[in-house]
């Protein structure tokens, strides 16, 4: 079946089976790569994309349900083309050394986005908490609490207006 | 502009660009024209004999290329997956090791157990074939504890092996042993065990393999840590294949943790059947698949005695284990519960004599096999526990029994009496850092203020030593290992002098992209952006041994640094012929080559020029170019360790216990990277408080069913699970590495669980608790709680 | 996995679908069905897709009844400021559900038609004593909830709204399981006009109530009340994360807090 929807920015028209997930839709059909999938019980959270600016598993979404809605996948967030600029919360994983081995960071980092969201200015608990549906085996979290902190001060800090 | 960044530094790491962007290069990202997919068919069962196999309505769907089964592999009389470690008991007599299809041959051992392959054009094809295969089972008994898998009358896994026992092995002396105890003041005794773990790192594992029929290559992609193993296990011992003609390429790999260090049957099933289908095939584990294929870690039940004297000094320490290896010999099996455990018994203690079995068991359950510290955790849980149940029996401070017993810093290198010899250390000054940084003097206020609350607070030591860095092959061969444990490093400095380096061990989040061109950059004097890290592609890199047992940068570092050291020499070489000195007044320094005490000089750059464009070159005695490549098999392990100090905050209401402070102080030697070391620790101590407190595999002990089979039912430790942690350094050199390195990848998941477990225990003490088995679940404690606060029965 | 997909803009049609296509599902924020499917342990021709139906999320008061729309999505009751006015206990139970991921596509009416034995909602549906709206009758919800994974519902009926008597307070407590965040044990206790109801979710193969727990509360509606109240073992469930008598023990510590909590 045809599904129109706006995946990073860009109107896209997808043909699809309708048994088609999100995640499979993005991966196989789309090329986008970015977005990981580490489970089968919609509990690790690398699949985490922004539909309609909430955070959302991919692995647990029809592509159908996209219709007329708007998606963003890690690769949407910066660095188009061969750019190498990063969104300032690319960049506060960057800083704060906030991934390893690399597989969770796309649904951390679109977890923090939406997480920014709605609290600009997290608490380390809240963050916590936050990522109560995201799975990281390497970094044993902290660091990527730290860049959360230092992500959500950095989008909300004033344009430096160059 | 000169950016030379070196030992010490912590650049931000060059790797994270792709994976930040959605860039990685994960197998499973990869497309190959014309690929298949294939799928496993596992066993359900834990134990059966299989009657039957009929393919034909699965044969029949549209798209369905080949089913193979364990008959396919017999008719082509390829081997079975090879075991990289042959042990024996104390006669000398070697191991039991029993075949190991690559998919089964008449029989399934446990559940997940591979019995058929089916490839097909599409997924969505190859999993409707794979439901229509028929396969017959007879149902076995199963059994999936070592306690139950040695008694009598036990379901037997293999007609060749009585009563499941692979080997009885052991280590130390058992005379000197007895001796100590028959003079001791107190002994100390602890049963426990040592829970069933599964790695799962973030990435399932994956494959693709394609065979070129034009020129008979084979191309395997492969989440792998170490794909120079892979190729040479595959193409020389199970698929009978030239080495040559057989490329693997681990690309990113997310996550390894030891579950990715094994050479997999699923890895030799897709490239054999690559060639029979023709076209490449592509093959994604679900999750599900992880659970009951995964090399499953630990699992060993222990029962240990401490003898000491009336001061509590450790007069011996004896221990008794029965080691769970699943259902078949995995790649390092059968050397982790011994030659990895057994050595670090004497912990950092002065123990003079120490006496180790380990009944090594076979049983329906996954293969078990390295996950991160391998050994090592187990061996320093059973050390510092009975530390602890020994301190409490005597009534002496956990600290004062430890000081007591600690080897001194002036005492290394000390020779300990399981075989190795530790060449540096500072326990004692692990210690006391740590108990400065943990804020021990006022515990007894937190302790209070927890107490008023209703809260029970625990604080708990891990003074650990592990022995890494695999390993000198020389030692590791007299234990029983069939390979070498060395590593190597290309240096190829290009005519513009920028570099790159290739590497045999595999970066999969250690930040090797980084810590490695660090090393280069410092070396030659290079611009740390000008330095590539190129590795995992055993058509572009010489050899390597892979990542594993914190081995990275000692073992594979140390051959780098000695690759570099080698490029300095030759270009010290061209230097002195362009600047018309001796060679030995060249000096090299920061990047430039210059003769001591003038001004004439040559940057590297020049150098590297010189070298390709050889107008004005020494071509006589020596050759153009400018690579250099180097071999480093190391002379003993090294010895990191350090003091970790855990306090918990129990609610004994549900029984929950919340880890609320960490602290480690480590001697992890030179530190290249201090901000990816302390990454490493973070890492590594939530993954041995998720043993502590979180993790543990549950198998059915009748069906043999894994109950922990999802995230649903594994708990893994999540974000709102651990606090921020408190991580320093104390580091003492270690004096046979050429960078004093000793490696940092397991140390937090050594040092943690003891920690955490000696932190509830001590929480729990006022009741007279003495041990609490892992994982400390809520249902658990609160049971020892009730079990401890149950009003006596009337008299 | 393959199936058709009908994404109807009324419930009458959702229902017309449901009836006449055999095998058809319907689908709500698949947080349950989706995984189901993809473990091919269902396998339905078609799913009818109840998200395109604006009156199945609004949420509203009407006198003293708080409707909920049954695709509010767990993400919606939890931050509505009529929820958290109305009912405070039903923000905080939504709030706490799965993770951010699946509370934004999770729905209140998917959770209450599945009857997970370990979800939240269930609890506050029987323990607020709530009427589950279907579009052919109304069902209450001590006749709703049938078994384990089985309700009252026809296969081709649809909930469309969960009407909530505003209860006079009330507060739910769960002790959820570190790897799911499904309840283990999770107790709502509700005093109304009529009288007090503690209902249980998580501990047992279906949501029950505690009689002498509400009647101890009745009488003082404190923590006190019911923290010496032991609910037996006998019919709780044990698994590897939570056995009977740790349950049983649990629904005690639990009611207290939930007490604790509509005290407030």
């Amino acid at each position: 079946m045809i599904v129109n929807f706006t995946l990073n920015g860009r109107a896209r028209t997808v043909d699809v089976e309708p048994a088609t997930l999100v995640s499979e839709m993005l991966r196989e059909n789309l090329n986008l790569t970015g977005t990981h999938v580490g489970c089968d019980t919609s509990q690790c959270g690398a699949c985490v994309v922004l539909f309609n600016g909430d955070a959302v598993k991919s692995c647990t979404l029809l592509a159908p349900a996209l219709e007329g809605g708007t998606l963003m996948t890690i690769e949407g967030l910066a660095a188009k083309g061969g750019s190498n600029q990063l969104h300032p919360m690319q960049q506060a994983f960057h800083q704060n050394h906030g991934l390893q081995c690399g597989f969770c960071t796309p649904g951390m980092v679109m977890t923090a986005m939406a997480m920014v969201g709605k609290n600009p200015k997290p608490t380390e608990a809240e963050v916590r908490h936050g990522l109560e549906g995201n799975i990281c085996r390497c970094t044993g979290y902290q660091n990527i609490v730290t860049s959360i902190i230092a992500g959500a001060a950095a989008m909300n800090a004033p344009a430096t207006g160059d | 502009m000169s950016n030379i960044i070196g030992i010490g530094e912590s650049p931000r790491r060059k790797e994270d660009f792709r994976f930040l962007t959605g860039r990685g290069n994960y197998v499973a990202d990869m497309k190959r024209p014309d690929a298949t997919v294939g799928v496993f068919i596992r066993s359900p069962h834990a134990h059966a004999a299989i009657r039957s196999i009929d393919t034909t309505a699965a044969l029949a769907l549209p798209g369905v290329e080949v089913i193979l089964t364990g008959d396919d592999v017999a008719a082509d009389g390829l081997g079975g997956m090879p075991c990289g470690w042959g042990i024996s008991n104390a006669e000398g007599v070697p191991m039991k090791e029993p075949a190991f299809p690559m998919l089964a041959q008449g029989k399934v051992r446990f559940v997940g157990d591979m019995v058929a392959f089916v490839v097909a054009d599409t997924l969505a094809q190859a999993r409707a074939a794979a439901e229509l295969v028929k396969i017959n089972y007879d149902v076995l008994p199963a059994v999936v504890g070592v306690l139950e898998a040695v008694r009598p009358g036990a379901p037997q896994l293999f007609d060749d092996v009585p009563n499941n026992l692979c080997c009885d092995w052991e280590m130390g002396d058992k005379a000197a042993v007895a001796v100590a105890f028959r003079k001791a003041a107190h002994v100390a005794r602890l049963s426990l065990v040592n829970n069933r773990l599964i790695g799962n790192p973030m990435e399932p594992r994956s494959a693709i393999a394609e065979y070129n029929a034009g020129t008979g290559h084979y191309t395997l992609w492969t989440t792998s840590q170490f794909p120079h193993v892979v190729r040479f296990l595959m193409a020389a011992l199970v698929l009978n294949i030239p080495e040559q003609k057989l490329r693997v390429v681990a690309p990113d790999v997310g996550g390894g943790f030891g579950v990715k260090q094994f050479h997999y049957g699923e890895e030799a099933v897709i490239t054999w059947a690559a060639r029979r289908v023709g076209r490449p095939i592509k093959w994604v584990a679900d999750r599900s698949e992880g659970f009951v294929s995964d090399r499953h870690g630990r699992d060993h039940v222990t029962e240990a005695e401490l003898a000491l004297d009336e001061n509590g000094k450790f007069l011996a320490l004896k221990v008794h284990t029965l080691a769970n290896m699943g259902a078949y010999l995995s790649t390092f099996g059968p050397n982790i519960p011994t030659n990895l455990y057994a050595p670090l018994l004497g912990g950092v203690y002065t123990t003079p004599v120490i006496y180790c079995n380990v009944k090594v068991v076979f049983t329906n359950t996954v293969p078990v096999d390295a996950y991160r510290g391998a050994g090592r955790p187990e061996a320093t849980f059973v050390v510092e526990r009975i530390v602890d149940v020994a301190a409490a029996e005597m009534g002496i401070d956990r600290v004062e029994i430890r000081r007591r017993n600690i080897i001194p810093k002036e005492a290394y290198p000390y020779q300990t009496p399981m075989l190795v010899e530790y060449d540096s250390g500072d326990p004692m000054g692990c210690l006391e850092g740590a108990l400065v940084a943990a804020d021990v003097a006022g515990f007894a206020e937190r302790k209070a203020a927890s107490e008023r609350e209703g809260k029970f607070r625990g604080l708990g030591y891990s003074t650990y030593v592990e022995a890494c860095g695999l390993a000198p092959s020389r030692f590791a061969g007299r234990l029983g290992a069939r390979g070498g444990l060395y590593e190597s490093a290309t240096v190829r400095v290009h005519p513009t002098g920028q570099v790159t380096v290739l590497i045999g061990t595999h970066n999969h989040g250690q930040g090797h992209e980084t810590t490695f061109a660090q090393i280069i950059s410092e070396k030659l004097g290079v611009n740390f952006e000008n330095v590539d890290i190129v590795f995992g592609d055993t058509d572009r890199v010489q050899f390597g041994m892979g990542t594993y047992g914190s081995r990275s940068l000692v073992v594979g570092g140390a051959a780098l640094s000695k690759a570099g050291d080698k490029v300095v020499v030759k270009g010290k070489k061209i230097a002195a012929h362009l600047l018309e000195a001796g060679e030995h007044d060249i000096e090299f320094k920061e990047g430039v080559f210059s003769v001591a005490g003038t001004d004439r000089s040559k940057t590297f750059q020049e150098i590297a020029g010189a070298a390709y464009v050889p107008h004005n070159y020494p071509l006589e005695v020596l050759e153009p170019g400018l690579e250099e490549q180097a071999y480093y098999d190391p002379i003993n392990f090294t010895y990191p360790g350090g003091c970790h100090i855990a306090e918990v905050e129990i609610d004994p209401e549900t029984g929950i216990v919340t880890l609320v402070r960490y602290t480690a102080v480590d001697d992890v030697g030179t530190v290249i990277n201090p901000m990816i070391v302390e990454g490493q620790l973070h890492g590594g101590i939530v993954q041995g408080v998720g043993q502590a407190l979180f993790e543990g595999a549950v198998y059915d002990e009748v069906s043999g069913q894994l109950l922990s089979g999802s995230f649903m039912d594994y708990t893994m430790p999540r974000a709102d699970h651990v606090p921020n942690m408190n991580i320093q350094t104390h580091s003492t050199l270690c004096t046979h590495t050429p960078m004093g390195v000793k490696g940092c990848g397991e140390v937090g998941t050594i040092g943690s669980p003891a920690a955490v477990i000696n932190s509830v225990v001590d929480a729990l003490s006022h009741l007279g608790v003495q041990h609490v088995d892992m994982p400390a679940t809520p249902n658990r404690i609160w049971r020892i709680i009730q079990n401890a606060t149950m009003p006596q029965a009337a008299e | 996995m393959t199936f058709a997909f009908h994404q109807p803009a009324t419930s009458p049609e959702a229902v017309a679908l449901l009836g006449s296509i055999p095998d058809s599902t319907p689908l709500a924020g698949g947080m349950t069905l989706l995984p189901t499917i993809k473990q091919r342990l269902a396998t339905p021709a078609a799913l009818i897709d109840l998200s395109r139906i604006p009156a199945m999320s609004s949420i509203s008061v009407e006198g003293d009844t708080l409707a909920i729309g049954a695709m509010a999505r767990h993400v919606d009751v939890a931050e509505s400021a009529i929820v958290a006015a109305a009912i405070p206990l039903l923000a905080k139970l939504a709030a706490g559900i799965g993770d951010p991921a699946v509370r934004n596509r999770g729905t209140i009416g998917g959770s209450v038609a599945n009857n997970d034995p370990s979800a939240d909602y269930p609890a506050a549906v029987l323990g607020l004593g709530a009427t589950i709206v279907t579009d052919r009758r109304k069902i209450a919800a001590a006749d709703f909830f049938t078994g384990m994974f089985e309700t009252a519902l026809e296969p081709d009926e649809v909930i469309t709204s969960l009407r909530f008597p505003v209860p006079v307070r009330g507060g739910y407590a769960k002790f959820k399981s570190p790897a799911s965040r499904y309840a283990v044990v999770g107790v709502c206790v509700v005093q109304s006009p009529g009288g007090v109801c503690v209902a249980v979710t998580g501990a047992g193969p279906g949501v029950f109530r505690v009689p002498e727990m509400e009647t101890a509360l009745a009488g003082s509606f404190t923590p006190a009340a019911v923290a010496s109240i032991k609910v037996p073992a006998d019919n709780m469930s044990s698994d590897i994360h939570a056995d009977s008598e740790y349950r049983a023990h649990l629904i005690t510590v639990m009611a207290k807090k939930a007490v604790a909590a509509a005290i407030g």
